[in-house]
């Protein structure tokens, strides 16, 4: 059906509530917390929110391309369904808010492709923990976002279905790979989104396109249902407007899930209970690992002044190192890929996916998935096989587990004495379409800032922080101890109330 | 070259991955540049250092030995690219 | 030449668990395919695994019983390899660290002294699906997949090279399959494949230190076919290298019908299963604490219960035998000794009226009617003189029918035993005056008739009346 259409039908079944005009309330631009206050004094309805957002994803996709697959059909039911509730009372933060995710989320009954073309018919039997979490406190899914396939990339150049652009500059990439969840917030295509992040696959994005990217703490939110890349470092978490959103889905999603025996058993601080109270004294670690020649003068430029900006809030600065930083891309790519290569052992084309047409066995196996998987994803699969082929396991995944450890010794060095890390989330701003696919090494090395923080387990907030000359945003990124994300939060809301960065719209 | 051509038709074999004459050379460059650039781990010492599987010290993680509902028939076979009566069909197996 | 035969075995061991190792489906065998799957072992996209906590109860008791020792930190790995019946493209298994290391089991053999046979390792896994050939509707001569059996909980016990026969082997196995469904962690069914063996074998010139290139025979189903196959397997070697050829490492299947071995086609590719410790799963820690709970859970093991009832409940050795059996006839026992006192009498009515009752209704002790308590409440109205023995078996044949309880019954069909003298007289006077000329024969000296007296009153009595009664007062009125 097309959306016209269908949003018409949907408004006749609405017979008593006359459609107002809604254009002056600028819906798309709104954060969690607007929508919330007006849907809550009903000045504003879930399904007049809704279809303002279908609308404005009809408008733009064809430039930004954010989504795979958009369900307006569910979401106008659901939002249906959250008025129904606002109208009985019933009424928590996301209820009724439209929020779209990754398409990594395993979503029951709606199709779920991880960006590749292996997946492009499978139907999921069931749901991501995290995405039930959103969905049972109200929130109304627009649709599944455009990612690099199975994760594995820094651009979503990578996506079988097509480039995702940057809103800020549709010549460039929006990041990777929840480029689709970045460019979609940024874009006014969703009030907020949910990504994951292996490697920098949040921040990294969430930095190019202009958002607040919060990859949470290994084992704080549950991997059941979230299409695996890394198994050891993956993890999902939050694109936002703001600070205030980000710890508003944080709170919906965090905590233990006994379906996954890597969530952790602890208890969950109410994120958005102490953001206001400031960073007067907070100790702020700078590695100089980070602050490189090679960084872009315009990132440069902005990390400069968001240290000035934290010690006019009274915050204090100590220069750190974390000496293994220069091994982090290394074990990185030996690690992820390792588990990656099994990982993607069930894409067998047996129990779901693509089959290729084939004689016997072995032929099924290796043409369904030669045909299924794209250029990155084999190479990756390629690189993990040979790390842990018999003769190089201990030459090279036991040697990146053993980096591995020193370089979250770093992290807990560090730790002892400064509360938190301020670094640049990436060497430059976004770059263009195009300009690295040609040299994996290269792109991965892009990612140089956000990985160690992958491989430490901790937690990291990217957040808006200027606009390099070509008027591309850069963020910065805030690096927390294990399982305190509430002082990342909460000295980025500082930073949020000082500075107009996250107020700042790309016009599409 | 640390890895040649055939290296990546042995690696590609073990993944069941088939790749053309292109991917494979092309694959056998990179493969190469990346575990060239991966050598510098080899100058850090990590004698007597344990290995990390998980930066978030984890154990002990279990069920009890309940039963819980089964998907279903029709849930587990509804994705199934080849099926006859209930199983999951593939083509002939060789041994 | 002379030749050494070396033997080392892998078992697998299916644990009786009611679900599987890593989510919440059943178990239960013969289900229609694929309806006891779900997201994890279906292997689908996003599902984890998280390990059933009785796998590893289970795990511990059978270390513990086969004298390993629990390593306190231990954990799992994937095993990377494609097959069809294997949905995640890995098997779940243990590598390094496994649960259970540094075991022994002792066997003996007729005609040797006990052996001490290593047990190297005992890890936990899954099991794969399981594959159909050419039974489906219209896939050709393609394969059927059902996935009902993947992710089963398996323990796979592996032996150190110590065996040197077929009957040592043999032995070892019998002893294991003993202590698992002892332990009551394995039905120990061989046919359905609960207890299913590899075994590596190789052969050397006797003296020689270096052992032969081994062949693994795959999946042998029974103990008389171990035997036949590792003879099989041995002599092949042996005419093999006499013939001058070379003996090559491979895998080889055992056909029961010929008795023979043959090889399994080698694949194109060496294996090379890329093992590494699953991120999915955490370590596994089992402290001090936890190992001495399990000990103190173990069943007793049927060589030390056997004595004890010797020792202690004073039963001769055949009884102490049969009643340990299996463990849950031995527990069944126990459980009336508990409740009544009396081991002997309970051991005949166990060995005796229970074991026919159980043969002649097909069942197994586990599902009898009769409670161990019930028959001691029946045995107690025997002792108290309610009723007498030869009732006691009418009593049980009724419990056994109908389930109620002995006093009941006793009660309802009105088997209360007659001990009252003058009621038990009247009937001996009835007697004695209806057959006179017994009576006479009696007093002439032919005592033998006494039986058919007895016989009489009970009879009359319709058993009800007490024997001793019965003969005392016979014995009076007789001699008159």
């Amino acid at each position: 059906m097309r959306l016209a259409a269908l949003i018409i039908s949907f408004l006749c079944q609405k017979s008593l509530n006359k459609v107002r005009d809604t254009s002056n309330m600028n819906i798309i631009e709104m954060t969690i917390h607007e929508l919330h206050s007006a849907l809550k004094s009903k000045k504003l309805s879930s399904l007049e929110a809704t279809i303002a957002i279908l609308e404005r994803i009809k408008a733009v996709e064809p430039k930004v391309s954010s989504f795979i697959t958009v369900t307006p059909e569910q979401a106008l039911a659901s939002a249906k369904n959250a008025d129904e509730q606002i109208a009985s009372g019933h009424c928590n933060l996301l209820t009724g808010i439209p929020l779209a995710i990754k398409d990594i989320f395993l979503t029951e009954g709606i199709r779920t492709t991880c960006g590749s073309r292996i997946l492009e018919n499978f139907i999921p039997p069931y749901s991501a923990t995290s995405w039930e979490k959103l969905r049972d406190r109200g929130a109304v899914l627009l649709g599944k976002l455009n990612q690099d396939e199975f994760a594995m990339g820094s651009s979503n150049e990578c996506s079988a279905y097509g480039v995702t652009r940057n809103p800020w500059d549709t010549t460039c990439i929006p990041g990777g790979s929840s480029g689709g969840s970045a460019a979609a917030v940024a874009a006014g295509e969703a009030i907020a989104t949910l990504g994951t992040d292996t490697g920098g696959s949040i921040r990294q994005p969430a930095s190019h396109c202009g958002c607040v990217g919060l990859k949470p703490t290994y084992g704080r939110v549950s991997r059941y249902g979230v299409i695996a890349y890394a198994s050891s470092l993956d993890q999902v978490g939050p694109m936002t407007r703001d600070v205030a959103d980000c710890a508003a889905i944080l709170d919906a999603i965090a905590g233990y899930d006994p379906k996954d025996s890597t969530s952790v058993n602890m208890p969950v601080p109410d994120y958005s209970a102490s953001l206001k109270e400031g960073v007067k004294g907070l100790k702020i670690g700078l590695p100089k690992e980070y602050f490189i020649d090679g960084l872009d003068p315009d990132v440069q430029k902005t990390m400069t002044e968001a240290i000035e900006t934290y010690r006019r809030l009274g915050a204090e600065f100590i220069d750190i190192s974390l000496p293994h930083t220069d091994y982090a891309v290394a074990t990185y790519y030996l690690i992820a890929t390792a588990e990656a290569s099994s990982n993607l052992a069930r894409y067998d084309g047996v129990r779901f996916g693509h089959r290729a047409e084939a004689g016997n066995l072995l032929e099924m196996y290796t043409k369904s998935r030669s045909e299924g998987f794209g250029t990155e994803v084999k190479r990756r699969i390629m690189l993990g096989t040979y790390a842990l082929s018999s003769g190089y396991y201990d030459a090279y995944y036991v040697k990146a587990q053993k980096v591995r450890t020193l370089i979250m010794n770093d992290f807990i060095k560090v730790f002892n004495d400064v509360d938190v890390m301020l670094t640049p989330v990436a060497p430059t701003p976004a770059f263009k379409i195009g300009e690295k696919i040609n040299d994996p090494l290269q792109m991965y090395l892009s990612d140089i800032f956000t990985i160690p923080v992958n491989l430490a387990g901790t937690c990291a907030m990217s957040l808006p922080a200027g606009f390099s000359a070509n008027g591309l945003p850069i963020g910065l990124q805030l690096i927390g101890k294990p399982f305190d994300e509430e002082t990342i939060l909460r000295a980025g809301y500082a930073f949020e109330q000082a500075t107009e960065w996250h107020t700042r719209k790309a016009s599409i | 070259m640390k890895i040649s051509v055939v290296d990546v038709e042995q690696v590609a074999r073990l993944a069941r991955l088939e790749l053309t004459f292109e991917e494979k050379e092309l694959f056998a460059t990179q493969m190469d540049a990346i575990l060239d650039y991966v050598e510098k781990l080899k100058e850090l010492n990590t004698e007597g250092i344990i290995p990390t599987s998980h930066a978030v010290p984890m154990e002990n993680a279990f069920r009890e030995d309940l039963v819980m509902p089964s998907i279903g028939l029709a849930k587990a076979l509804a994705n199934a690219p080849g099926r006859s009566d209930n199983f999951f069909s593939v083509p002939k197996v060789i041994e | 030449m002379k030749y050494q035969p070396v033997i080392g075995l892998e078992v697998h061991v299916q644990l009786k668990t009611d679900t599987k190792i890593f989510c919440g489906c059943s178990t239960q065998f013969g289900a229609e395919p694929n309806s006891q799957t779900c997201p994890v072992c279906l292997g689908l996209p996003g599902a984890l695994p998280v390990l059933n906590k009785k796998v590893v109860e289970f795990a511990i008791k059978a270390g513990l019983s086969t004298n390993c020792s629990i390593t306190p930190r231990s954990i799992f790995a994937r095993k990377n390899y494609f097959y069809p019946d294997l949905p995640k493209g890995y098997q779940i298994s243990q590598f390094e660290d496994p649960i259970c290391q540094h075991g022994w089991l002792d066997i003996k053999v007729e005609g040797q002294e006990p052996k001490k046979i290593g047990i190297t390792r005992i890890h936990m896994e899954e099991d794969a699906g399981k594959l159909v050939h050419g039974e489906l509707s219209g896939s050709g001569d393609g394969s059927g997949v059902d996935l009902n059996r993947a992710c089963t909980p398996l323990l796979e016990v592996v032996s150190e090279p110590d065996l040197r026969t077929s009957d040592e082997a043999v032995s070892y196995l019998k002893q294991l399959h003993g202590i698992v469904t002892w332990l009551g962690i394995c039905d120990g069914n061989m046919e359905e494949g609960s207890f299913r063996c590899d075994a590596n074998v190789s052969v050397m010139p006797i003296g020689s230190e270096k052992l032969g290139t081994r062949a693994e025979i795959k999946n042998v189903n029974s103990f008389k076919f171990v035997k036949q196959a590792i003879e099989y397997e041995i002599q092949r070697q042996i005419d093999l290298i006499e013939d001058g050829g070379t003996v090559i490492q491979e895998t080889r299947l055992f056909d029961p019908n010929s008795g023979k071995t043959r090889s399994m086609r080698s694949k194109e590719e060496a294996h090379d299963y890329r093992y590494f410790p699953d991120p999915d799963l955490v370590p596994l820690v089992i402290n001090q604490e936890w190992v001495e709970r399990s000990r103190q859970e173990l069943p007793e093991l049927p060589d030390k219960r056997q004595q004890r009832f010797i020792d202690e409940l004073g039963l001769p050795l055949y009884d102490a035998e049969v009643l340990n059996g299996s463990r849950v006839l031995a527990d069944y026992f126990e459980a009336g000794v508990a409740a009544h006192g009396n081991a002997k009498l309970v051991a005949n009515w166990v060995m005796g009226e229970i074991t026919r009752a159980l043969n002649d209704s097909g069942t197994s002790i586990e599902f009898s009617p009769v409670t161990p308590s019930q028959l001691a409440e029946l045995l107690k109205l025997v002792d108290k003189g309610t009723i007498s023995g030869k009732i006691a078996k009418t009593v049980f044949d009724e419990m056994w029918k109908s389930g109620k309880t002995p006093g009941a019954i006793v009660e309802e069909h009105g088997l209360v035993q007659v001990s009252d003298c003058s009621a038990i007289e009247g009937i001996i006077d009835e007697i004695m005056a209806a057959n006179a000329g017994q009576v006479e024969e009696f007093r002439g000296g032919k005592e033998k008739v006494f039986g058919f007296f007895v016989g009489q009153v009970m009879k009359a009595s319709k058993g009800k009346a007490n024997p001793s009664v019965v003969n005392e007062l016979l014995i009076n009125k007789l001699k008159g």
